[in-house]
């Protein structure tokens, strides 16, 4: 992939433009060393690296960022954080590109974004998470009835140890309703 | 010794002996703890992949009602990613006036105000730190002598915030293993990465992560661990992993106060070494039989 200068890619969303403005002053004093690279233990399964990654960001190239997989590949270990030269926080970088995958429901994250959508969903719905009734919605939202099987062996020997209570959660208390509610009015205000 | 205690949702379910033998072992230490009353869940890997806000307001709200109490105690968190969560949002309290205004107006909402006055600490610098490995040394009654364990750090109780060991080369968890009287297996993948949420997510790169970490443990009796995700990865996974990388990768995983709680001579099942899933009854029949 070309890093070579152009112009700008203009994100079809304006709010995941703006988004990327956000990383971009997060790296902005980025000097292309590649230390993140060199201590992100993923890089191997990555189709940018993590510098490479960087560099687009600086260079505006939306479309390229948002094609590839790297972020999502961000296991937060902060290698990256604690060994750049610079001190720039790449790994909340790397959050706030997840974010906005999950925000704007870009399709080829989805796998990754509905999992953690599902996760929260379920924290608003009871204060604390609830495996059971998450996963079965983020089954029911994948529609593929092989993705189950992947965590059913788990799932079983959990359950036979008594660690995953095969009980439905009770009504939704909504402990949390007003913290959900006031977080999405602020950030709807910026 | 007393501490606020945020248990986190994993050691209320696939995490229970974590918390089972974190409270036996402080409670014979001496140690004491108030269960942060009403406490929800921290983001997990979920908010910082959401929302930037609501991964700040969640931890930011348990962190209030320990605070509400009006006392001083640190935060004890057993769980790295709650530990990162909770310290997170301490850290932006102070570093960042309208960050915390933010995240205040948010609390606002439920009644709630937090100053972040309050230190939170990982469990692994409690008893490295505050609790000591001499005080442990003194209660051994069941010496794990001749046992090889490999102290597994994981991420985030190292990294970002620097706060008890060295980020890179971790070095707090082997005083408290000799303590035991066991041996620390001397390796050097105590830091690195376990994969961390991958496992559900993206499970054919968390299982090289895994793997290569199973692998650099061979020739120890255990791994030792002081996180939920850390020890569920290491311990899910090892035929799939040792089938994937053509080696038999099965090793013993004990949390870290499972081990001391061992040497100690606590009840194993108040420890819950029961629900490990992968503790064999060999290792445990060698541990019990040198008392």
């Amino acid at each position: 992939m070309s890093v070579s200068t152009g112009h700008p890619q203009k994100s079809a969303s304006p709010q995941a433009h703006d988004d990327l403005e956000s990383v971009r002053e997060m790296v902005q004093s980025c000097i292309q060393c590649g230390t993140c690279t060199g201590s992100c233990p993923n890089a191997f399964a990555m189709d940018l690296t993590p510098r490479h990654l960087w560099r687009l960001v600086l260079l505006d190239r939306h479309e390229a960022v948002f094609q590839s997989r790297t972020f999502m590949l961000c296991s937060a270990c902060y290698f990256c954080t604690l060994r750049c030269p610079r001190g720039l926080p790449l790994t909340e970088a790397m959050h706030a590109l997840k974010q906005t995958a999950s925000r704007e429901k870009l399709e080829r994250y989805r796998p990754v974004t509905a999992f953690y959508r599902r996760f929260i969903e379920s924290v608003r719905r009871h204060g604390r998470v609830n495996e059971l009734e998450f996963m079965t919605y983020y089954f029911a939202e994948m529609k593929n009835p092989m993705l189950p099987l992947r965590y059913s062996g788990l799932g079983l020997r959990l359950v036979a140890k008594g660690k995953l209570p095969l009980r439905w959660p009770a009504r939704p208390t909504r402990p949390l309703e007003a913290l959900f509610r006031k977080v999405a009015e602020l950030e709807e205000a910026t | 010794m007393k501490y606020h205690y945020y248990p986190g949702c994993s050691l209320e379910g696939t995490a229970r002996e974590y918390d089972l033998s974190t409270r036996s072992l402080l409670a014979a230490l001496d140690v004491q703890l108030a269960d942060i009353e009403g406490w929800t869940c921290c983001g997990a890997s979920a908010a910082e992949a959401t929302s930037a806000l609501l991964a700040l307001a969640l931890p930011a709200r348990n962190l209030a009602l320990a605070e509400r109490r009006g006392d001083s105690m640190d935060v004890l968190v057993p769980c790295s990613a709650c530990y990162l969560n909770l310290r997170t949002v301490a850290e932006k309290m102070r570093s960042n006036a309208p960050l915390a205004a933010q995240i205040n107006s948010v609390l606002g909402a439920e009644q709630l105000h937090l100053d972040g006055r309050l230190r939170v600490r990982h469990l692994l610098d409690v008893l490295a730190t505050d609790v000591g490995p001499a005080a442990i040394r003194t209660r051994v009654v069941q010496p794990l002598e001749g046992l090889r364990i490999a102290p597994y750090y994981g991420c985030q109780c190292l990294r970002p915030f620097v706060d008890f060991d060295d980020p890179e080369m971790p070095i707090s968890m082997e005083p408290l293993i000799r303590a035991t009287g066991a041996e620390v297996f001397p390796w050097r993948m105590g830091g690195r990465c376990c994969g961390a949420s991958h496992m559900s997510t993206q499970r054919e790169v968390g299982t090289v992560l895994v793997a290569g970490i199973l692998e650099a443990a061979h020739g120890a009796d255990a791994i030792a661990t002081v996180c939920p995700m850390c020890q569920m990865n290491l311990e899910a996974i090892q035929g799939a992993a040792g089938r994937a990388a053509g080696k038999d990768l099965h090793i013993n995983m004990l949390y870290l106060p499972q081990l001391i709680g061992l040497s100690m001579g606590l009840d194993a099942a108040g420890l819950g070494v029961q629900l490990n899933l992968a503790f064999d009854g060999a290792l445990k029949r060698r541990i019990t039989a040198a008392a």
